[in-house]
């Protein structure tokens, strides 16, 4: 075979695998969500669907797959059954620059454990992040229902505007690293100082905070859950989707929460770094391995704390959204790019 | 590979574009316009322009064309939005006269060859000082006054929407 | 990876620095200002308008690039300050009365104020069709907003709506210029393109004349030329009449500016197709201009077309393309800037609340009662319609001259005709204050501020001065482009 379509495969096998582990992921955070709600709040959550509730996702699956296909005779069709495919596959498509292991020999190759090695990574995710408000605002929009209306117009002024304090909260972790591409801000964090692993969580911890408050508006959740919010807008721009158009927001939610865990883990958190293991002497490969581990078990830390989250707080008021976002995020994430700087100046 | 791209975008550009003024929904415009801007991006990768293509998505399709997009929502596209002049002089004549432009434009440019100074930055000299790193070192030595200008040019429009949309005093 | 910083000498810009700075001190010390006193912001950005005029005085005698080529720093640019500082410290002065009369004395509108000129300085200076873009558009961006400050004014509303669409317009056929222009030589900087037109295969690329007609069109859209002219008389209306006054000279005499440097620096071997096309759009615009403004019965609106006329005349200057064609425009633009602002001036002291008394039957009776007033609106009908011994008859001589020397002398005949033609409606005017008896028998009183009767102080001395003794001012215009034709 030429390189070409061996090439071809191994980037075929990637993508699958990925895909693979998004679904599996987002399966796994169903339960996790919904046990952990009942964890948190003192209650026992779904236990009833094989052992301890592990197969819920598998019938909620099965349950909006037997649901109606219900579309509101006002809607404006085209766009209403675009929306939910377009939010997921955005979600979907997000995760494609996201390193997952450092490079592995293989049978005589170096193999990538990322799907696209893209020299402006982060801004590949920026702007695929930044196109997924279309689906939420397209959605509330062509249901042709004011709550949906309402939900939808929201989330469009909620995501640009915290998109904003997300973009600038990373300007440090580029500043540090000199580099757009996520490899490299990777492979920045795999030194030391001394003993300490130069994690960017450490020198960008405002940074860190920033991007973590801006995250979680991003993906919508609680206390940011505007466009959602049960109580006002019933479920905003969800309203008039069932069956499998809700199940795919329902996905490309969890797909986004995950890119956003990763996304966290990659900027601050070393990626799929191990601290202290260079010195032990393991092969190559299991070492790959136990990577891919410590990179899921990092991003599953950061799912739990959007969990923990979502249970604990309360929703902001509208008002004070806006206000927090534009007078504190994102104040303190200019400061924080000037800081940075003074310091890079000061400490060459 | 690169022509076929380079077709496939430019194709579904022009289409998007003339999509954007025929149709009637101005919702259903704007997100035409959003994939104008798409292709355009696309066609930014195939000019090895990465970082600018992704500022193109970032910019307009992920931050402009929201704010339009919210701004049309609130519209009533109901019957108002169909009524209104014909115009059927004026959309002739300018119908016209586009073609022959086009015909023009395209004609020319079909006969005469790239006549321009060429520029430092070629393909493999982007690749080589990394596509960021080229932009910022133009953008920060060469550009530098227009750089500041344009600065200055924000601040003049955001006071301008604050004057314009504040309350009564 | 380092890189390199160039070396900036920040004298080279320091007017723009000046009037940028002061745009934002107006803005940030409005916020410690009772509404009542927003007047003291008129001082400050009249010290900041004197502050970049005295950098510019200081740069006068350079001859130099800076920004890497970006900016050229010669006489006429510094010229052209002049103009552009004189225009806006005269409708400063104008504007203290009047926006509190309007009830929009609000801190931003010195601001915007300072912010357009500032564009406009940056156009004086602009070497490079980027800058020329960017400073267009700073003169602009401020001007819509400023159209629709009057925001409980329906017909404010509906100029800065009008003025915005159509600026835009405008603007994207400059910049598809620019692209076609750049496209075809490979370089935005205007020396360089003049030096690369040199060459055979670029200078007969039919991109670029698309691109040159396009530039014209964009250009000739800010300076109102006929046909680009649609939006002219119902922006000159709908403007609070202040930013009209600031509109009518400024944007003009920038127009103008860009259109020298681009037509005059990159595009000159291209002289014998550019000039073609501004013949004939001088003789409409002249034409035009001034018919339309025979039956107009709002003053501004004449105003309007009288500017929008005056365009033409200026265009001769440029048709000319010489020494004596660049420097009649200089000086014509001096006058034009002296004269307008005063009429200006007049009108705003006419007007009343909500932009009322604006009919030319509201002007009835004006000269005797008021013989002063009525005395210096009739130097400016005067010296715009070129009468002797008015600056306006000078100017005109000077740009009639030039055509005539470089060739063109049925052109010339054509603008004298049509300043025959604006004799007309300039009288009437006069007819209408001294020979007519006003309809209402109640009139309010003129208030006259400080402000209004120093800037129709300086108009009317100006006019008169540069009437009498036009010397010394044509030796600075002359002077002006010594360095900017000899390459």
């Amino acid at each position: 075979m030429s390189p070409f379509w061996i090439d071809l495969i191994i980037m075929l096998i990637k993508v699958i695998v990925v895909m693979g582990a998004l679904l599996g992921g987002v399966v796994v955070m169903v339960v996790v969500e919904r046990r952990g709600a009942g964890f948190i709040q003192g209650r026992l959550g779904p236990n009833r669907v094989g052992p301890w509730g592990w197969l819920q996702p598998i019938a909620d699956g099965i349950k909006l797959f037997l649901k109606e296909e219900f579309i509101p005779a006002q809607a404006y069709k085209p766009l209403y059954l675009a929306a939910p495919a377009f939010f997921m596959f955005i979600a979907f498509v997000t995760f494609a620059v996201i390193p997952f292991g450092d490079k592995v020999e293989l049978f005589g190759r170096t193999i990538q454990l990322q799907i696209a090695d893209v020299n402006i990574g982060i801004l590949y995710i920026f702007a695929f992040a930044s196109l997924g408000v279309y689906g939420i605002v397209i959605a509330g929009w062509s249901s042709n229902n004011k709550f949906s209306l309402m939900g939808g117009l929201r989330s469009a002024a909620q995501m640009i505007s915290y998109e904003v304090a997300l973009g600038l909260s990373i300007i440090g972790v580029l500043m540090v690293g000199q580099s757009l591409r996520l490899n490299d801000i990777i492979g920045m964090q795999t030194q030391y100082w001394s003993y300490l692993p130069r994690w960017n969580i450490f020198i960008q911890p405002l940074g860190f905070l920033i991007f973590l408050i801006a995250a979680i508006a991003e993906v919508n959740r609680i206390p940011f859950d505007l466009c959602e919010a049960e109580q006002e807008l019933v479920v905003g721009y969800q309203v008039e989707y069932g069956s499998m158009k809700f199940a795919m927001y329902y996905l490309g939610e969890y797909t986004n929460l995950i890119t956003f865990s990763a996304l966290i883990v990659v900027l601050f958190f070393g990626g799929w770094h191990i601290p202290w293991i260079e010195g032990l002497n393991i092969h190559p490969l299991l070492l790959a391995l136990l990577q891919v581990v410590a990179f899921v078990v990092k991003v599953f830390a950061f799912l739990w704390f959007f969990v923990w989250v979502r249970w604990t707080f309360p929703r902001f008021r509208y008002d004070q959204l806006m206000r927090f976002g534009w007078l504190v995020l994102l104040p303190l994430a200019i400061f924080n790019i000037f800081v940075t700087g003074v310091v890079m100046v000061l400490i060459p | 590979m690169e022509l076929t791209l380079f077709v496939i975008f430019g194709a579904v550009a022009v289409a998007s574009a003339f999509m954007v003024i025929v149709s009637r929904n101005p919702v259903v415009s704007a997100l035409f316009l959003i994939l104008t801007f798409f292709c355009l991006a696309g066609l930014y990768v195939l000019l090895n322009a990465q970082f600018i293509a992704a500022l193109q998505i970032i910019v307009y399709a992920g931050a402009i064309m929201v704010l339009f997009v919210f701004v049309v929502m609130l519209l009533r596209t109901g019957k108002e939005a169909r009524r209104g002049y014909r115009l059927i002089f004026q959309k002739s004549i300018g119908i016209i006269f586009v073609v022959l432009f086009l015909l023009l434009l395209g004609s020319i440019t079909l006969m005469v060859s790239v006549t321009g100074m060429r520029g430092p930055y070629t393909a493999e000299a982007v690749r080589h000082i990394g596509n960021t790193q080229a932009f910022a070192s133009v953008l920060f030595t060469d550009y530098l006054y227009p750089f500041e200008i344009i600065s200055v040019l924000l601040l003049a429009g955001i006071i301008g929407a604050v004057v314009l949309a504040k309350r009564k005093r | 990876m380092p890189i390199p910083l160039p070396t900036v000498n920040l004298i080279d810009i320091s007017p723009e620095i000046i009037l940028g700075v002061f745009g934002v001190l107006v803005l940030l010390i409005d916020l410690f200002l009772r509404r009542e006193r927003k007047g003291h912001l008129a001082v400050l950005s009249l010290i900041g308008v004197v502050g970049a005029f005295y950098a510019s005085l200081r740069l006068w005698g350079s001859s130099h690039y800076a920004f890497s080529q970006s900016i050229v720093v010669d006489n006429l640019s510094l010229f052209f300050n002049g103009i552009f500082l004189l225009g806006t410290a005269l409708v400063i002065l104008m504007s203290v009365s009047y926006i509190r009369r309007e009830g929009i004395n609000l801190g931003e509108y010195y601001s915007l104020l300072l912010f357009s000129t500032l564009g406009m300085l940056i156009i004086s200076s602009g070497n490079d069709l980027i800058i020329l873009f960017l400073g267009l558009e700073l003169v602009s961006i401020p001007l819509y907003i400023l159209s629709g400050f009057a925001r409980t004014n329906l017909k404010s509303n509906e100029a800065a709506l009008k003025y915005l669409l159509l600026g835009v317009f405008a603007t994207a056929f400059l910049l598809y210029g620019i692209a076609l222009v750049y496209g075809s030589t490979g370089s935005i900087k205007l020396p360089m393109i003049a030096k690369l037109l040199s060459d055979t295969a670029v200078s007969s690329n039919p991109l670029l004349f698309i691109g040159m007609g396009m530039l014209i069109i964009g250009f000739g859209f800010k300076v109102a030329l006929v046909p680009f002219h649609m939006w002219t008389p119902d922006v000159y209306e709908g403007a609070p009449t202040s930013v009209t006054a600031f509109m009518s000279v400024g944007v003009k005499a920038a127009g103008f500016a860009a259109l020298l440097r681009v037509l005059l620096t990159a595009l000159d071997k291209l002289q014998f197709s550019w000039v073609s096309i501004l013949v004939v759009l001088a003789i409409l615009t002249m034409t035009v201009g001034n018919v339309i403004a025979l039956v107009q019965t709002n003053i501004k609106r004449l105003l309007a077309y009288s500017s929008i006329a005056h365009a033409g005349y200026l265009l001769l200057g440029l048709v000319a393309g010489s020494r004596l064609g660049v420097s009649s425009i200089l000086f014509y633009l001096v006058v034009y800037a002296l004269m307008n602002l005063g009429a200006f001036a007049v009108v705003i002291l006419v007007g009343r609340k909500g932009d009322q008394n604006l009919h030319l039957n509201d002007y009835a009776g004006l000269g005797y009662r008021y013989p002063l007033m009525g005395a210096a609106m009739s130097i400016f009908l005067f010296s715009l319609a070129g009468i002797p011994p008015t600056a306006g008859f000078v100017a005109k001589f000077y740009i009639f001259s030039a055509a005539v020397k470089e060739g063109f002398v049925k052109l010339a005949i054509i603008g004298v005709l049509n300043s025959a033609l604006s004799l007309f409606y300039y009288l009437r005017i006069m007819v209408i204050m001294y020979m007519r008896e006003p309809e209402k028998k109640e009139v309010l009183p003129i208030l006259f501020s400080p402000g209004l009767v120093i800037a129709l102080l300086i108009a009317v001395l100006g006019v008169l001065y540069l009437g009498i003794l036009p010397s010394r001012v044509l030796d600075l215009a002359t002077s002006a482009i010594r360095t900017f034709l000899s390459g």
